[in-house]
């Protein structure tokens, strides 16, 4: 594969002192505080955390879903009115529109720039050629298996050339099988690309395998605890996982991440839940206990 | 209208080369039968046309025996409860069939009550969708229509029948409203649910493409809540004949309602049955139309998943 690692990437993120508050049936959450987060041109950076620490919402800010409360997000020096086709996104429920055919969906983007129907077919069969996808062109989504759906998923949102690819828990629907296979077509068509990608996953195998750098988050309200560059070479292979330097770092973010997922579950689970609070149970269940 | 599921393709494994090539003696080869394909697709087919022949032996048993019961309870003149003295028999209402149909009475009674069908069905369709989907995506459009949709939707379409017939210039207009009215509330229910039930993911995925609110209207809420609007149709379909037959019954001239009814008054039993017969095929008709636009229009949906157990 010729990858021209001279020519700049694309799409930059700069995220300044963002905090989010929402208002939940009367009471005021925050439920992401003071984040300062860059993604430079071309860059793989991941986001990880426990469940609940505001990540899908920093992603969702960066779609223009959400607007933030407070700071500054800035895609390319631009603040972020709304979504736009700049900025694609990739869900973990696929999101793909049933009643299209796979080509249809990769060419929704491009019809909604008004691209003439000759065109949209060529460049949604480009795309599906490199997902491996172009005998499926015709089916319909519920006619695919989950790895299949989410590549259209990601050629359609490559498809409209937006300048960075947000994904939030892309492969978490997927079987661990699936999902490593996956990761390698989405780092091969990361580098085919050469776009910014800001990724969402509580998967730390993943996002090492992956990303650049990795963001680690709090739990809530989120705020960044860490940030890790990954120092691994590329092109990733699945043998990587296998050093000593991968393995280190899996260590070192699985020890970050437990602090706070213990924090994320309450203080009931850091009292004594973890050991089953003394209790024996017995082969007889918990009805003869009492 | 049984559609075959096609088996869902498996997810081919993008080329990936082996990461860690394992020892010669812990991989042994499984041959792969490829004489076994042939063999394997006449099985399927096989399988296929068994489960057609099973339908369609159940279906003739199913209907085979409720003609047995009017062919048998009108031979013996059954008089337990039910009393079939007077029904007629299966033989005279086909001989009923042949004579009205030496006159054009009849078919032109058919035909009023199909146009009279066909109008207010449309109108009512042309209205409750768009106005469904407002409501549905609207909450200005919702509060300012639903309570007129609540206030008039318990008013069943046949109490509507005196006011109609004040109401408009002329009884065929007042027939037509009277179907219009059946058919309109549960297609712009059905509709509106389409809208309000929809996956938000969907709308989000539309946005981030670059679907503006026009746009995303046409290209994504339409679409999606077809499904729920052809169910709307379907039930409309069935209350518009429901009403049509009623209003008919009271008001009307013509129409194979007015037919059933002329002939309970002139006591023609034959005649009471051949009414009813048309009418249950002609509603059939309909709804198998209907059924047969939305398939034409929904190919998609015979892949989604279903509650139908597997074979």
């Amino acid at each position: 594969m010729s990858t021209k690692t001279n020519e700049p990437g694309r799409g930059a993120i700069d995220i300044n002192d963002m905090g989010v508050v929402f208002n939940a049936r009367g009471t005021m959450v925050e439920a992401v505080s003071s984040v300062d987060l860059k993604v430079r041109p071309g860059e793989f950076v991941s986001l990880i955390g426990p469940s609940g620490c505001g990540k899908s919402t920093l992603l969702n800010i960066v779609a223009g879903f959400v607007e933030p409360t407070s700071g500054s997000v800035l895609v390319d020096g631009k603040t972020i009115r709304g979504p736009s086709s700049d900025r694609g996104v990739v869900f973990q429920q696929y999101s793909l529109f049933p009643w299209l055919s796979v080509r249809k969906n990769v060419e929704f983007g491009l019809k909604m720039k008004g691209v003439a129907a000759s065109q949209r077919e060529t460049q949604a069969r480009t795309l599906l050629g490199l997902a491996g996808l172009l005998a499926f062109e015709n089916h319909y989504p519920d006619q695919l298996s989950g790895g299949m759906k989410q590549r259209v998923g990601i050629v359609r949102a490559l498809a409209t050339s937006p300048q960075v690819l947000l994904m939030d828990e892309p492969f978490g629907a997927l079987d661990a099988q699936t999902r490593t296979v996956m990761q390698e077509i989405l780092t091969n068509m990361w580098q085919q690309f050469r776009i910014s990608v800001l990724f969402v996953t509580h998967d730390i195998e993943e996002s090492i395998f992956l990303s650049d750098r990795i963001y680690v988050m709090t739990a809530r309200p989120g705020r960044i605890k860490a940030e890790i560059t990954v120092p691994l070479p590329r092109p990733r292979t699945p043998e990587m996982t296998y050093t000593p330097e991968f393995i280190a770092l899996v260590q070192q973010l699985k020890g970050l991440i437990r602090e706070e997922s213990l924090a994320a579950m309450g203080s009931e689970l850091k009292e004594g839940g973890l050991s089953g609070f003394g209790v024996e149970v017995g082969p007889k269940g918990v009805g003869e206990m009492v | 209208m049984h559609a075959l599921k096609q088996p869902v393709a498996e997810a081919e494994p993008a080329a990936a080369p082996p990461s860690v090539v394992p020892h010669p003696a812990a991989v042994r080869p499984v041959p792969v039968a490829k004489a076994a394909e042939p063999a394997a697709a006449r099985q399927w087919r096989n399988a296929q046309l068994r489960g057609r022949l099973k339908s369609a032996l159940l279906w003739l048993i199913s209907l085979s025996a409720l003609f047995a019961v009017w062919y048998f309870g009108t031979k013996y003149r059954v008089d337990f409860y039910i009393r079939f003295t007077n029904i007629p028999a299966p033989a005279d209402v086909f001989d009923k069939l042949l004579e009205v149909n030496r006159s054009e009475k009849f078919i032109t009674n058919v035909g009023i009550s199909v146009r009279r069908i066909l109008s207010g069905f449309g109108i009512a369709t042309l209205i409750a969708v768009p106005l469904g989907l407002l409501i549905g995506r609207y909450r200005t459009a919702r509060d300012l229509l639903m309570p007129i949709a609540e206030v008039l939707r318990p008013i069943p379409a046949i109490a509507w029948v005196p006011m109609s017939i004040m109401l408009w210039p002329t009884n065929e207009v007042s027939i037509v409203y009277i179907t219009f009215l059946g058919s309109f509330f549960p297609i712009l229910l059905n509709t509106v649910h389409g809208v309000t039930g929809f996956d938000p993911v969907l709308i989000r995925a539309a946005r981030c493409l670059g679907a503006g609110e026009g746009r995303l209207f046409w290209n994504v809420i339409l679409p999606g809540a077809l499904p729920h609007i052809f169910t709307g149709l379907a039930v409309g379909m069935g209350v518009a004949w429901v009403s049509l037959i009623a209003a008919e019954m009271i008001s009307g001239q013509f129409g194979v309602g007015y037919f059933t009814w002329e002939a309970y008054s002139l006591v023609n039993y034959a005649e009471i049955a051949l009414g009813m017969i048309t009418i249950g095929v002609l509603g059939l008709a309909c709804s198998g139309a209907i059924q047969m636009i939305g398939s034409t229009l929904m190919p998609w949906s015979t892949y989604a998943a279903a509650g139908r157990k597997e074979p």
